[in-house]
């Protein structure tokens, strides 16, 4: 029963992940189906499912919606999933109107807004708002967002140098343009019954036309047939102004599958004599059955509008179906889950002699790998690329390959060290990650430039191996330093093997980043016509080369030794740091993606954290509680190589 | 004495103390792109031998490094000279010899790309036919006369020959011509009429309606110094007059600039700015012994015996969003000597390799943007000629397979030793 432990705690996880697979039962409304028909928003085909996700990401950092944030986690408030809630921002928008979703933090633009404080009998956390709260206050929204962003554009201001407040009221000026996008994305804002209106609209095209053809030849006209339709089109124009998603699939596939358009635009095509394509009449009949809250009639139009896509957008259906189980799986979510879990059990590993905990460790580990890894796998899949094509991918390829490195290592030296570089770097990936997927879609289209799968296949995939070999030596470094210095169980064969496992990996970095750097400069010369350009970017991977080569140099010519290493492996932490987020903060060159100036405060603290535990490894030997006790001769921790001398 | 500097070139701990100078040196030279511009710190800190006094992060430090140069030469010298002494052919040391002779070929080739790598434009508005580039830099005076019924015959005088004071012949030239102010970079304004309370420095061609100042030099990478000169153009025994000629005259990327800044910053209607630009480019001339010679400070143009003609410039975005999806050139290539006719696409990521030349793809207006501007879809080609291109694909190879040897063998040692314990 104990041998198998491990077995029945890694099955336990495994069959917790696979719980989270199971669609939940829906009782009225198939939130599920309408979530996964697909459209195109950012230049891809999506699930609806993804916009919802994403969109809400962007308003409130989150992929739910709480109604009720007022209440505490445990008064059990109500939070929906994001595609019920965007159901009602695109098909039932007076409900959705009253719900907090925007979420505003800094003071003065609560002030500006005039929004109330918190305040829990009037059902207020002081956080987050409704859209009819803010809508008051747009006039004053509008005037600071023109009035910064104007500066902006006759360069008497720069982005950078945006305070708190400034930021804030750009933030939210996204957010509220974000919001209305939606609103028109299926009918007109103001829509009542929209599938009567639109019977409306398509009856009174062939007077309005007449109409305006005589008003234009300076005839007589019927002037009430001019005038409704005339407003119909007015509606239908400022509903593709604000440039929503592109719900009705091409006219003509087999000639271009890229020809997505607007429901206001197919509508004006319809008012110039094309016809409505049916797209807009299954939103339409959709919506106004979603309004009157008939939910079977709803379900059964968006399972016959399903149908009707079947026969010439299969690719497009599937795609989008994978894409919302991706969505529901959060692969990288759960696998953090099972990585903190595996790094509480290998660290507790090193303190209790029994080798029970580190092998339940190693198995979590698997088990957390094999979910990291069909997120990557199905990512790929999806975005029909490599692994890395922005800063979120990075971060999650980094955690992946950390992970990697380290259980190799745990398979060799078997005691927990490498476990818990693998849990901890894979944990620490994917909490930034997480964190950089709050600015909406990660699967984003890639520039002309990066649109090329051999160049992302090769330097990018390599150079970040690079970074996940450096921070894997670091880690390494900083288990050296916290356990000598703090417990008692790193005696000198276990420091000897830590500095060699240190030492492997620093030579595995150095391949690993010169090869990608020098692809890149390649890359470069490809698409610029110049190899090295001395680019931020560029110049960042090249600091990582160069350390890990003064690394190896110091060592090879005995000028650092095993403690020497140890210090100078955390350094790579701090320069390999510095090239994955600290040149894009520089805000020049032309790498600079994806970046938000919370990063900076946390890349701060990182560097300060790393120099301190430098510090504590400059510390006397006499200092270590691994060594305190021990009467070792002071060289023999620095010997290189050799056994410490008995005394 | 030649033993102890042999001893200190091909010092360990030489490599040590070059490559800490060089992490020190990349990192203050990105950091400083933020406040000096990406252009002139490039130059600063890693175009030269010493650089004096560093700027981070706003704050200007009064202190001395090495500069990229002589960092990049010693590191060169240290790994030749180490190379040489501790070579010996043994497999397990091959691996080493490998990387770093192909880090000796990169340096190399770095060097080799610094000293004879040249990068010129070809601007061209579809159904336009070039047999040239233009430096994106540097400009010429150009002298141009009609040798016959098509072919035109130009002398062309570097930039950086006028100073003031100088006086410059050519045999081609039946003139001399005499420098009499030169301002490497400088401003333009149009001379309204009853507006002017100065006149103007000559009476002659250009300087009637536009005035210009000297502007303070420019390093950053996003503007350029546009030069303008005062010269008098003298036949032997007499002066044929003085004349203003500048690049905001002949330089067809700053006439655009200027004309949009008209219609945008001084809120002039289309037509009265197409009115002051025409005069602006109208062509300047003198003539000696019945031939006309037309002048114009142009940037300095490289001719080649081949032309390309651009068919069709794409610039494509993803569906209903601003993110540009693909660029590209559909140009004709002919060259009379080879016989050559031939269409070729360049696009981002496949430059069109010819004559020793590599042509990318740079910049674009067409599609959506042309449109809007109202102007006819155009591209940029950068054109670039290295030499030495090929050196990084080399060294890339040798350094990879160097560490990888070298590391298979510490690996395959390290776990056999293992098994065996």
């Amino acid at each position: 029963m104990k041998k198998r432990l491990p077995l029945i705690l890694t099955g336990l996880m495994a069959a917790w992940f696979l719980c989270t697979l199971r669609a939940p039962k829906e009782k009225d409304f198939a939130y599920a189906e309408f979530g996964s028909l697909p459209i195109v928003f950012n230049g891809r085909v999506q699930p609806i499912d993804s916009l919802a996700r994403n969109s809400l990401l962007q308003l409130r950092e989150k992929q739910t919606a709480n109604l009720e944030p007022w209440k505490g986690w445990n008064e059990k408030p109500k939070i929906i999933p994001a595609i019920e809630w965007l159901a009602n921002v695109m098909m039932k928008p007076d409900a959705a109107d009253e719900w907090p979703v925007f979420r505003v933090d800094n003071p003065e633009l609560i002030a500006l807004l005039k929004l109330p404080e918190k305040d829990k009998q009037n059902r207020q956390d002081g956080k987050h708002y409704s859209w009819n709260q803010i809508q008051p206050s747009l006039e004053a929204m509008d005037r600071e967002s023109k009035r910064i962003g104007s500066r902006e554009q006759r360069k008497e201001a720069d982005p950078s140098q945006r305070t708190p407040y400034e930021n804030a009221v750009m933030k939210m000026h996204e957010r509220l343009v974000l919001y209305i996008r939606l609103k028109n994305a299926l009918q007109p804002q103001d829509a009542g019954d929209w599938a009567q209106e639109l019977g409306e609209f398509e009856s009174a095209i062939p007077a309005g036309v007449a109409a305006v053809r005589a008003q234009q030849a300076g005839q007589k006209y019927d002037e009430a047939a001019f005038g409704k339709f005339v407003g119909f089109v007015r509606r239908f124009d400022v509903m593709t102004r604000f440039e929503p998603s592109l719900l009705v699939p091409p006219r003509h596939p087999e000639i271009s599958r890229d020809d997505w358009m607007r429901v206001g635009d197919a509508l004006i095509g319809a008012a110039s004599g094309e016809t409505i394509p049916p797209s807009v009449r299954y939103y339409a009949a959709m919506a106004s059955a979603f309004r009157e809250g008939k939910a079977d009639d709803f379900n059964q139009k968006v399972a016959e509008y399903r149908a009707s896509l079947a026969p010439s957008f299969a690719r497009e259906l599937a795609k989008a179906g994978r894409e919302r189980f991706f969505n529901r799986m959060q692969p990288f979510y759960n696998a953090m889950v099972v990585y903190v879990l595996a790094g509480i059990l290998a660290g507790a590993s090193w303190f209790a002699l029994s080798d029970l905990l580190r092998r339940s460790a190693v198995w979590l580990i698997g088990l957390a790998l094999v979910i990291h890894t069909c997120g990557l796998v199905m990512r790929m899949v999806l975005e029909g690329r490599p692994p890395v094509t922005n800063l979120y991918s990075s971060a999650i390829f980094i955690g992946w390959g950390a992970c990697v490195l380290g259980l190799v290592l745990e398979r060799f030296y078997k005691d927990g060290i490498g476990a818990v570089v693998s849990s901890g770097v894979g944990f620490i990936t994917l909490i930034i990650a997480h964190h950089l997927a709050l600015g909406g879609d990660t699967m984003e289209m890639m520039r002309a430039v990066l649109d090329t799968n051999f160049w992302l296949a090769t330097h990018v995939v390599v150079v970040t191996l690079g970074y996940a070999s450096t921070f894997v030596a670091g880690a390494l470094a900083l288990i050296y330093i916290v356990r000598g210095v703090f417990t008692r169980t790193l005696d000198a064969a276990r420091g000897k093997s830590l500095a060699r496992m240190v030492y492997g990996i620093v030579c595995f970095a150095t391949l690993f980043s010169f090869v990608g750097t020098v692809l890149g400069g390649i890359w470069a010369d490809q698409s610029w016509g110049r190899f090295w350009g001395w680019d931020p970017k560029e110049n960042g991977a090249l600091i990582i080369v160069l350390w890990n080569a003064l690394i190896l140099h110091l060592r090879w010519g005995g000028i650092i030794r095993e403690r020497g290493l140890i210090n100078c492996a955390i350094v790579g932490n701090i320069v390999t740091s510095w090239s994955w987020f600290g040149v894009n903060m520089l805000e020049i060159g032309l790498h600079s993606y994806g970046f938000t100036q919370a990063a900076f405060k946390w890349l701060i603290g990182f560097v300060v954290s790393q120099l301190f535990i430098i510090a504590l490894g400059l510390l006397p030997r006499h200092l270590w509680v691994s060594f305190r006790d021990k009467a070792v001769a002071p060289a023999a921790l620095g010997a290189k190589g050799k056994p410490a001398p008995a005394s | 004495m030649f033993d102890r500097l042999f001893r200190f070139f091909s010092s360990l701990r030489l490599t040590v103390v070059l490559l800490a100078f060089g992490i020190v040196l990349v990192f203050v030279g990105t950091v400083a792109q933020a406040d000096e511009g990406l252009y002139n710190a490039q130059s600063r800190y890693f175009k030269h031998w010493f650089v004096q006094g560093i700027t981070m992060f706003g704050h200007h430090i009064p202190i001395g490094l090495p500069g990229g140069y002589l960092i990049g030469t010693l590191l060169l010298i240290n790994l030749v000279v180490a190379h040489i002494k501790r070579f010996q052919l043994t497999t397990k040391k091959i691996g080493i010899q490998l990387t770093h002779a192909g880090v000796i070929l990169l340096l190399v080739g770095q060097l080799t790309t610094d000293l004879f790598s040249r990068e010129t434009q070809i601007r061209f508005s579809e159904g336009e036919t070039r047999s040239y580039a233009e430096s994106g830099m540097n400009y010429e005076l150009a002298f141009i006369t009609d040798a016959d019924a098509d072919t035109e015959e130009v002398v062309a005088i570097p930039a950086r020959l006028l100073v003031k004071g100088a006086e410059l012949k050519h045999e081609k030239l039946p003139f001399a011509v005499h420098v009499k102010h030169y301002w490497l970079n400088s401003d333009p304004s149009f001379r309204a009429p009853m507006m002017q309370n100065e006149p103007p420095v000559t009476t002659n061609g250009l300087a009637r309606s536009f005035d210009f100042r000297p502007a303070a030099e420019t390093k950053s990478m996003e503007s350029k110094n546009v030069p303008t000169a005062l010269i008098e153009i003298a036949a032997p025994g007499a002066s044929l007059g003085t004349w203003v000629v500048s690049g905001w005259a002949g330089d067809d990327l700053m006439v655009e600039a200027l004309r949009e800044s008209f219609i945008s910053r001084q809120k002039m209607g289309e037509e009265m700015a197409a009115s002051i630009i025409g005069r602006l480019t109208e062509p300047q001339m003198v003539e000696v012994g019945g031939k006309q010679f037309a002048f114009v400070l142009r940037p300095a143009r490289v001719y080649e015996p081949y032309s390309l003609t651009l068919l069709k410039a794409t610039h494509s975005v993803y569906r209903g969003t601003d993110i540009p999806k693909d660029f590209r050139s559909r140009v004709r290539l002919e060259n009379h000597r080879t016989g050559e006719n031939r269409e070729v696409e360049i696009f981002m990521n496949s430059p069109l390799r010819y004559g020793g030349q590599t042509f990318y793809q740079y910049q674009m207006v067409a599609g959506e943007l042309a449109r809007r501007a109202g102007q006819a879809p155009s591209s940029i080609l950068q054109v670039v000629r290295n030499p030495s291109w090929l050196t990084p694909y080399a060294g890339c190879i040798m350094v990879a397979a160097g560490l990888v040897t070298q590391f298979m063998i510490h690996l395959v040692g390290f776990v056999s030793r293992r098994k065996t314990a």
